[in-house]
């Protein structure tokens, strides 16, 4: 009686751990593998949701089966002309053939990160090498990604059942100590600028000044010139008026003119005359009759 | 539901049968009785069945097959229990049943899923988040600047958010990284710092949603502020200086303008004065002109009417108004070839001295003949 439940017991139990070892669910966000013996059951599409399996022979493996992140040490590499850069990149990546990625990687995403990490330090190495800093900087940037890309796709698809999504550069820095001399070459280009600013300053201000001063001068020589030729004009109309009038009589204006001149001329009164008696003025001063 | 359907059949009876009976005391007394029931079940045999031994219990055993079912029940229910939730108005959840996603959300209120079988991962759909970033990098012509940004986004596809990747948001501080040095790469410096920026925003932005659609994050991003695009600080004092440069220039431009502007009208009004001055000139040369010209043809027109006459006046008035206000010496040098001397400076210094009435006195004084 006694041994009987026991064994009721122990019955029940193990019906149901096998019962719950029968079956397995895989989340949608994870892949898996079953392992029959330890060795891989080739499936036709992807283990999702409700599954059953065999009792103790099948062991399931599960990874993640979402896009993962390989964010990279940033790494030193040298440009076509031997410039270093300070290079940074991320690779995204996702388990593509789950039995391929448990034979290569034992499952486990570190040693899937440490293969990816080589290969994209590779790459890099070789696409960085074939080209100039400013290519890497920014012409080819895309067209670099992408052969990288296809490239290591290619390659790890092959050997360990990863799909490599994309490749990315995040930081391409310079070395600090290459930085310092960029940084100097920056002071020394605003420098540049900065006097060209004022230089050009100081000639906008030369040239505005030279120009005022000429128009300066060409105005008041302009004015001279206007004033003469209205002088002139007034000497030329009263050298008119003058000859218009005095031409009427030469003869009389000589002799108006010459005695309002000796008028003019000792009116001072500080003139001493020495005079001749036999003078037409004296005449009347010998005889009345002025002979 | 089955659950259910089971809990409305069976209820009535265990409590009427049982009647107060039932509490965590009856435990010990429901595990010996399972315990009898297996017993009974085992020990009928192979003819046995669950009808028979419920019969040939009798009186000892009667409760026990209820007592099953309640504690079935019971634990139905606290399973079913777990599997109530709400939703806050800015969530949806997707639902992963067996581990398969489905492809209806859950919408915002009470929602009920099956524990254990649904796992439930609700997401935030409509808040919309920021995520801040600044750095240094280089630009195409190998200057290094500075870039200060704030990246909005929200969740518009939670499945993929929940499902296709890993730490969708660290994919998207990425894939910004990525965009804002792929973009500032490409750009030169003085674009980026002068006009460049709401380009920057723009390009940045749609290479991030590029990027982010390409890991299926499920992330929309909305806007991509660019805080400031600058020089690093460094380098900050030398750009400044360019700026002071900037205004030096336009001081000395506006110094020598306000030069121009002072000089330029005084010369115009020296010029006008001048030209003014020539105008005053010529009329006063042509008034004088007239005037004279005047005067002398009415003395002409009056000379003419009597030539002799008014010769010899106007002769002889002007010969008295010089002899008048003049000294004067006569000598009669066709009387006698007699040498005459004259003290000139004496005569000179005398005239300087004295008035006309002197002069008439050394006159008469000089000329005995006379």
């Amino acid at each position: 009686m006694k041994v009987r439940t026991i064994v009721i017991g122990v019955v029940l139990v193990l019906a149901v751990a096998l019962a719950l070892n029968s079956f397995f669910i895989v989340d949608e966000r994870q892949r898996a593998i079953i392992l029959r013996f330890g060795e891989a059951v080739p499936t036709t599409k992807e283990l999702v949701g409700f599954h059953l399996k065999i009792p103790i022979a099948d062991e399931i493996k599960f990874f993640d089966g979402r896009i993962l992140t390989l964010d990279t040490v940033p790494e030193r590499f040298y440009t076509s002309e031997k410039k270093p850069l300070i290079v940074d990149s991320f690779v995204k990546w996702r388990i593509h053939d789950t039995t391929k990625y448990y034979q290569n990687t034992s499952g486990i995403e570190a040693n899937a990160n440490q293969i990816l990490e080589e290969r994209v330090n590779e790459g890099l190495r070789n696409q960085i090498g074939r080209r100039d800093m400013h290519e890497v900087v920014s012409g080819e940037r895309d067209q670099l990604m992408l052969e990288l890309t296809t490239n290591l796709n290619e390659v790890m698809r092959e050997e360990t059942g990863i799909t490599v999504i994309d490749v990315r550069v995040k930081r391409i820095d310079l070395p600090t100590e290459v930085s310092e001399s960029v940084f100097e070459r920056m002071v020394s280009e605003r420098t540049i600028e900065a006097n060209q600013y004022r230089a050009n300053g100081t000639e906008q201000r030369l040239a505005i000044e030279a120009d005022a001063n000429r128009q300066k001068v060409v105005i008041e020589a302009n004015a001279f010139r206007d004033a003469e030729e209205i002088r002139g004009d007034g000497d030329a109309e009263a050298a008119r008026i003058y000859a218009e009038a005095y031409g009427r009589d030469p003869e009389f204006y000589e002799f108006y003119r010459s005695i309002n001149a000796y008028v003019t001329v000792f009116q001072e009164g500080n003139s001493l005359m020495i005079l001749d008696p036999s003078s037409d003025f004296l005449k009347y001063l010998k005889s009345a009759s002025g002979d | 539901m089955a659950w259910s359907d089971n809990n409305d059949n069976k209820k009535q009876d265990p409590w009427a049968e049982k009647g107060g009976q039932q509490g965590p005391p009856d435990l010990d007394q429901a595990f010996r009785k399972l315990q009898g029931q297996f017993k009974n079940m085992f020990s009928g045999g192979g003819g046995g069945d669950s009808g028979s031994s419920d019969g040939g219990s009798g009186k000892k055993f009667t409760l026990s097959p209820w007592l099953f079912v309640i504690v079935a029940l019971v634990i139905v229910g606290i399973w079913a229990a777990f599997g109530v939730y709400t939703l806050d108005e800015q969530e949806q959840a997707v639902v992963l049943r067996l581990g398969k996603a489905q492809e209806t959300l859950k919408d915002p209120g009470l929602n009920w899923n099956p524990p254990i079988i649904d796992v439930v991962e609700p997401v935030n759909v409509t808040k919309v988040n920021s995520l801040p970033h600044s750095a240094m990098m280089l630009t195409e012509d190998e200057n290094i600047i500075a870039v200060d940004l704030v990246v909005q986004y929200r969740v518009a596809n939670a499945k993929d958010y929940v499902i296709q990747i890993r730490d969708p948001v660290k994919s998207l501080e990425h894939a910004t990284e990525s965009a804002l040095r792929h973009v500032v790469g490409s750009s030169q410096m003085d674009g980026l710092i002068t006009e460049g920026r709401e380009i920057l925003g723009d390009e940045v932005m749609s290479r991030i949603q590029q990027y982010v659609n390409e890991y299926k994050t499920g992330i929309r991003v909305s806007k991509v502020n660019i805080d400031s695009v600058g020089p690093p600080s460094a380098v900050q004092d030398a750009f400044d200086d360019v700026q002071k440069a900037k205004e030096d220039q336009v001081r000395a431009v506006n110094e020598a303008d306000a030069y121009s502007a002072s000089v330029i009208p005084e010369a115009r009004g020296n010029a006008q004065r001048q030209i003014e001055e020539a105008n005053a000139y010529r009329d006063r040369v042509i008034a004088r002109a007239s005037g004279e010209t005047n005067r002398f043809i009415k003395l002409l027109e009056e000379y003419q009417v009597a030539p002799d006459v008014t010769r010899d006046r106007l002769y002889i008035t002007a010969l008295e108004s010089v002899l008048t206000a003049s000294s004067k010496v006569m000598v009669d040098v066709q009387g006698g070839n007699n040498v005459l001397l004259l003290p000139l400076d004496q005569l000179q210094r005398n005239v300087s001295a004295t008035d006309a009435a002197a002069s008439d006195t050394l006159l008469r004084t000089l000329n005995p003949n006379n």
